[in-house]
């Protein structure tokens, strides 16, 4: 295994608006580091969010569209259809992809759309304060579940189950950062998923539950044990669709 | 020129953003605008472009702005309400100095409204309809070589200024058939050094975004989009003028309204009624200098619209309330000639300048 | 020998690469940094075996190691 470790060139050197221990640095972290080990700084064109990602055009070192929330897929469809031998993708929280951009997603998908999109779930609306997002698990406090979530606000909507009955879907895959391991995973998820695109196999998502310490009322570490606790049992980790291509 | 063809008015939108270059639509359907969208599905292959059946209006609004922020000319269209589920879309490309051309093919409103044609749209366009501080240049046909004419000349101010261009046809419009001659060339392509396609000759990264937090930021924002927006309004303006000079009464009208005013003015005349026709052509930039000019000699004007009354907002501003302004309105119908006629007449009496 | 930097006024003093050390060679440091955090530091270079862990686990990717030149 190589030693030592230095930071991707596709990453601008820049703190971080993230709050401590927010785990999105990470995840931006190994955007950058997939994309700079398959060449394609300049071939990338990433679109963003609305929610904590909204600032992801300046971190990454490439192209980058600050698109609205939750049309990130639609923006991508665009861009893609237009410039179909570039590395396009999207970075989107919870509320950005599974409440107001259900439609977009769903579609993008549905027609196999060659984009990959970074799903950040975290559980509930980070940048707004905290509110319910449709990944707030049963009984989870929320500034907007005070009695924790019940049955009038609904069940955690699983994401990657959904999007992996779409033909259209050739990678989906749900993976973590709350250890060495499983930084380790996402990052080989994130790079099949580009690996995916690039083949022109199909549409690829890679859900990573992260920590939101913050909106949680954790510390960083407590936050990393919730997320391997109490969410990987609703939303269980996996690769659920892999292409014959990138295996 | 080659010979002219017949074609109607939503193949003829089609062919021209062919024409124009565009190779990229995305839409969605709804009538009346459906033939747009049938006919780009089956052309834009050919022409080694893309098309989307999108699954909405919002989509398909958000696949415009993301093919304008490659750098692509591309189009949409739609009609109403499809043209209202697009407003969000339509603020961002607007902040964003996105050019994108879009065309609304308008049917009776509100709600479901109805598929008759309509230019009850005027304000949801010419006003705002999107959040915030941006203007939308709105271009107003009144035939279908005029539709033809309007959607390169839409491409042209889109990507002269960076910035969206509606092009308004009615349902009518739309679905009439006119013999018409193609453009023969397409408007030169424009420098899209800004365009995010990746950094290849490029050792900075191109970001496009509409997010400007800091107060100052926003504020040099909007300052920089009305700079642009009144040069605009120095450049850009379009009517024509139809028997104005003497014209005691006055006729505004536009789009396929302006043609049945004309027949109206005519009859007028012909009945020694001094009336005249002032048509913007360019809805904004609105053509007020040159309606006050033409108003000069009115002794009362007459908007003639098809809605409960939009345009004449903007009339009564132009002309400063110097003679009274009245409406004359149809809804789900373009009305007749006559109709217009006897309105002309009867305000003639009123202000006692009938033959 | 590695080299362990810190971008120390870009750390949150989140103590992520504190826990995941396998080492325990990284602490907070006592002063705080222009943000007003404590800052990650390492308190016994020469015990790293250059893993990287901390780098990886480090949510602002404040941390680079680097194989030091004399050893």
């Amino acid at each position: 295994m190589p030693k030592g470790y230095q930071r991707p060139s596709t990453l601008v050197e820049r703190p971080w608006h993230f709050c401590p221990g927010c785990n999105h640095g990470i995840v931006h972290r190994l955007v950058a580091e997939v994309i700079d080990e398959m060449g394609l700084q300049k071939e990338t064109v990433g679109v963003g969010s609305v929610g904590c990602g909204v600032f992801s055009y300046e971190y990454f070192n490439f192209d980058g569209i600050g698109p609205s929330h939750g049309r990130a897929p639609a923006v991508a469809t665009g861009v893609k259809r237009v410039l179909p031998d570039r590395l396009v993708f999207t970075y989107q929280g919870d509320g950005d992809l599974a409440a107001i951009g259900t439609t977009e997603m769903v579609h993008c998908a549905v027609r196999g759309e060659l984009i990959s999109i970074i799903f950040i779930n975290n559980t509930l609306y980070g940048m707004t304060g905290g509110q319910m997002a449709p990944t707030t698990m049963m009984g989870q406090v929320t500034t907007t579940t005070p009695r924790g979530r019940g049955q009038a606000q609904g069940h955690p909507f699983r994401v990657c189950e959904m999007l992996a009955t779409a033909e259209g879907a050739a990678y989906v895959a749900r993976t973590a950062v709350y250890s060495p391991a499983q930084v380790v995973r996402t990052k080989k998820a994130i790079r099949r998923a580009f690996e995916t695109q690039m083949a022109g196999l199909g549409f690829s998502l890679v859900e990573v539950l992260s920590a939101c310490p913050t909106n949680w009322g954790m510390n960083p570490l407590e936050a990393l044990k919730f997320v391997e606790e109490e969410m990987t049992p609703v939303f269980p980790l996996g690769e659920l669709k892999v292409p014959e291509g990138v295996k | 020129m080659s010979e002219p063809i017949l074609m109607k008015g939503n193949e003829a939108v089609a062919e021209a953003a062919i024409a124009a270059g565009c190779r990229y639509f995305f839409g969605y359907p709804i009538t009346p605008q459906s033939e747009v969208l049938e006919h780009l599905a089956r052309r834009l292959p050919e022409e080694g472009g893309a098309y989307i059946q999108a699954e909405s209006e919002v989509s398909a609004i958000n696949m415009v702005f993301g093919a304008a922020c490659a750098g692509a000319r591309v189009m949409t269209a739609s009609s109403s309400p499809g043209i209202s589920l697009m407003q969000e879309g339509i603020s961002y490309i607007a902040s964003a100095q996105l050019p994108a051309v879009l065309v609304n093919i308008m049917r009776g409103s509100p709600g479901l409204g109805g598929i008759h044609p309509s230019q009850a749209d005027y304000f949801q366009s010419v006003k705002g309809g999107g959040h915030g501080d941006y203007k939308l240049v709105v271009l107003a046909p009144s035939s279908v070589q005029e539709l033809i004419d309007h959607t390169v000349l839409a491409f042209e101010i889109a990507e002269k200024y960076r910035t969206p261009v509606m092009v308004f046809g009615d349902a009518m419009m739309g679905q009439m058939m006119e013999p018409v001659f193609l453009p023969e060339a397409e408007p030169a392509p424009i420098d899209r050094s800004w365009a995010t396609t990746g950094m290849k000759n490029r050792e900075k990264p191109n970001i496009i975004h509409t997010l400007y937090l800091p107060a100052d930021d926003l504020e040099n924002h909007c300052q920089r989009l009305f700079a642009k927006y009144r040069e605009i309004q120095r450049q850009e303006q379009l009517h024509t003028a139809y028997l104005t000079d003497d014209a005691d009464i006055l006729v505004v009208a536009y789009g396929i309204m302006s043609r049945v005013a004309r027949a109206a003015v005519e009859m007028a005349r012909e009945d020694g009624i001094k009336a005249g026709l002032f048509r913007p052509i360019t809805l904004w930039p609105f053509p007020d200098q040159a309606l006050f000019q033409a108003a000069s000699h009115a002794q009362a004007v007459i908007t003639a619209e098809i809605s409960m009354g939009q345009m004449i907002e903007d009339v009564r501003l132009a002309i400063k309330d110097k003679v009274p302004v009245e409406l004359f309105n149809r809804i789900g119908l373009v009305p007749n000639p006559d109709e217009i006629y006897e309105a002309i007449k009867k305000k003639a009496q009123e202000v006692k300048v009938s033959a | 020998m590695f080299e362990v930097h810190f971008l120390e006024q870009h750390c949150k003093g989140c103590g992520m690469c504190v826990a995941f050390c396998p080492r325990k060679i990284i602490e907070m440091a006592e002063h705080t940094n222009d943000q007003g955090y404590n800052p990650a530091m390492v308190t016994d270079v020469s015990r790293c075996t250059g893993c990287a862990i901390c780098a990886m686990m480090c949510p602002h990717v404040i941390i680079e190691v680097v194989e030091g030149g004399a050893a």
